[in-house]
């Protein structure tokens, strides 16, 4: 038996950075992954830093996490690949551009920068775009990372801070004091913070995540020059339909001269197979946008799980009949973006302090009632 | 011990940047570069060599241009009689 303060199961971004904020407080932390650090849904990402204002507690959370990630860049090692590239949302027609204007308010109210491109900047700022966009929103301060590497960079803090990273280890039960592993080895914990991501309802029934399958690919060097990570507006209102296969263009150029693109949505399906006729829509839609990219080479494939919640705001703070557990899941696609706040969130709350953004919104309790039954959704 | 150079179906020959390389049928394209005095197979953005790493199609370092089709991967590919390699390294 071991006694921790706080036992994180989950060596995700999300759980790897809350290890990272514990453990530079003093507490003391394990650290429980069933594989590496950084492996699962994190590995899987663009891994881009995005403020989005879908609603005023995505945006107050986007806005914060980015902002402290920002704080943190310079602390970071160059393989984390750290890039305040800034985002361009591509207004395709007048409806959307209409809908910049009101964008840039929200962000400028929250505290983030935003411009507004018409199309002779646009095409000034990225000419490798088709023509006939109508004009762009400028986030300048939005960034991109390697997410998986800067998940390992939070574990190796924290384990020098004395946490003890417990990696292949396959956490069978979460029970009041502590977990059990899949070897039968207890660890005492006065805390338990649950942060496995789509693998959370597995070891807590009845939490609302379901997965959310994304296709991702990544060109060979030579790919089309583009400066922001690019995303159509329209990317607003496939994102969030909550029914059938979506794609959106979505593009980020790498260090190397590659772009990784995206990307699509398939709420409730959890399967890891490549879905070869999604996967031309999705890269259909990538060459109406980037027409450069027509007969470009393709290195890698891949799939990922988001962990969706049913308002795609995640589930951070005590679960609401259990007061020993915690939780830290359920991020859906901005689980890289969000991991900053989402740690500093969860740790001031186990820590009983106030936050600098209002906790409630992202509470457990607005879909579990006290009785532990899953409650519907206001 | 060895037999007289006579071709015979246990063996093929193949050229890797421009080289012959004579391999048992059944070696894969990234053994025979290691069979050759030069075991790099790519190089990084700023120039230095990569190889072949882990042998099994995961790591993406042994792409080459094999037959004129580019960014295949040697570690999956067999050896054929007549096959033509090269590299970019």
């Amino acid at each position: 038996m071991s006694a921790f303060d706080c036992v994180i199961v989950g060596g995700g971004i999300v759980g790897a950075a809350l290890a990272d904020v514990l453990s530079a407080e003093g507490v003391s932390v394990a650290l429980v992954e069933a594989r590496s650090i950084g492996t699962g849904t994190t590995a899987c990402g663009m891994g881009h830093l995005v403020a989005m204002d879908d609603n005023a507690a995505e945006l107050a959370l986007t806005a914060w996490s980015v902002a402290l990630w920002r704080e943190l860049a310079d602390g970071l090692p160059a393989t984390v690949e750290y890039d305040a590239c800034g985002t361009l949302w591509l207004a395709a027609d007048d409806e959307e551009m209409a809908a910049v204007s009101a964008k840039v308010a929200n962000y400028r109210a929250a505290g983030v920068r935003a411009e507004v491109l018409d199309s002779a900047a646009l095409y000034e700022a990225e000419p490798a775009l088709a023509p006939g966009l109508v004009g762009a929103l400028r986030v300048p301060e939005d960034a991109v990372l390697y997410p998986p590497v800067a998940a390992r960079t939070f574990a190796l803090r924290a384990q020098a801070r004395g946490a003890r990273l417990m990696t292949g280890c396959q956490v069978r039960e979460l029970r009041p004091g502590g977990v059990v592993l899949a070897n039968g080895e207890v660890l005492t914990a006065r805390h338990v913070v649950l942060a496995a991501g789509v693998a959370s309802p597995l070891l807590c029934p009845g939490l609302p995540i379901s997965p959310r399958k994304g296709h991702l690919l990544i060109t060979r060097r030579g790919a089309p020059v583009v400066h922001h990570q690019l995303v159509e507006l329209g990317y607003l209102k496939s994102a969030h339909g909550t029914d059938g296969a979506s794609v959106a263009f979505n593009a980020q150029p790498r260090v190397t001269g590659q772009l990784l693109l995206g990307s699509s949505r398939q709420p409730g399906d959890g399967t890891r197979e490549v879905d070869a006729a999604l996967l031309e829509r999705m890269l259909k839609r990538a060459a109406m946008f980037l027409p450069g990219l027509d007969g470009l080479q393709a290195l890698r494939v891949w799939t990922g799980l988001r962990p969706a919640t049913p308002d795609g705001l995640p589930l951070l703070g005590p679960h609401p009949e259990k007061p020993w557990l915690w939780l830290a899941c359920g991020h859906e696609g901005l689980g890289i973006t969000t991991a900053t706040g989402s740690a500093r969130l969860v740790a001031d709350q186990l820590l009983g302090r106030a936050s600098v953004i209002d906790a409630r919104p992202y509470s457990p309790a607005r879909f579990l009632s006290a009785s532990g039954r899953e409650v519907a959704h206001a | 011990m060895r037999e007289p150079a006579l071709k015979n179906a246990s063996v093929v020959t193949l050229r890797i940047n421009g080289r012959e390389v004579t391999v048992p049928v059944g070696t894969s394209v990234a053994a025979a570069l290691a069979m050759t005095d030069s075991f790099v197979s790519r190089a990084d953005l700023s120039g230095r060599p990569r190889g072949p790493l882990c042998g099994m199609g995961v790591c993406f370092e042994c792409r080459a241009t094999i037959d004129g089709v580019p960014e295949v991967l040697m570690c999956l590919t067999p050896c054929r009689e007549d096959q033509t390699v090269v590299t970019d390294a």
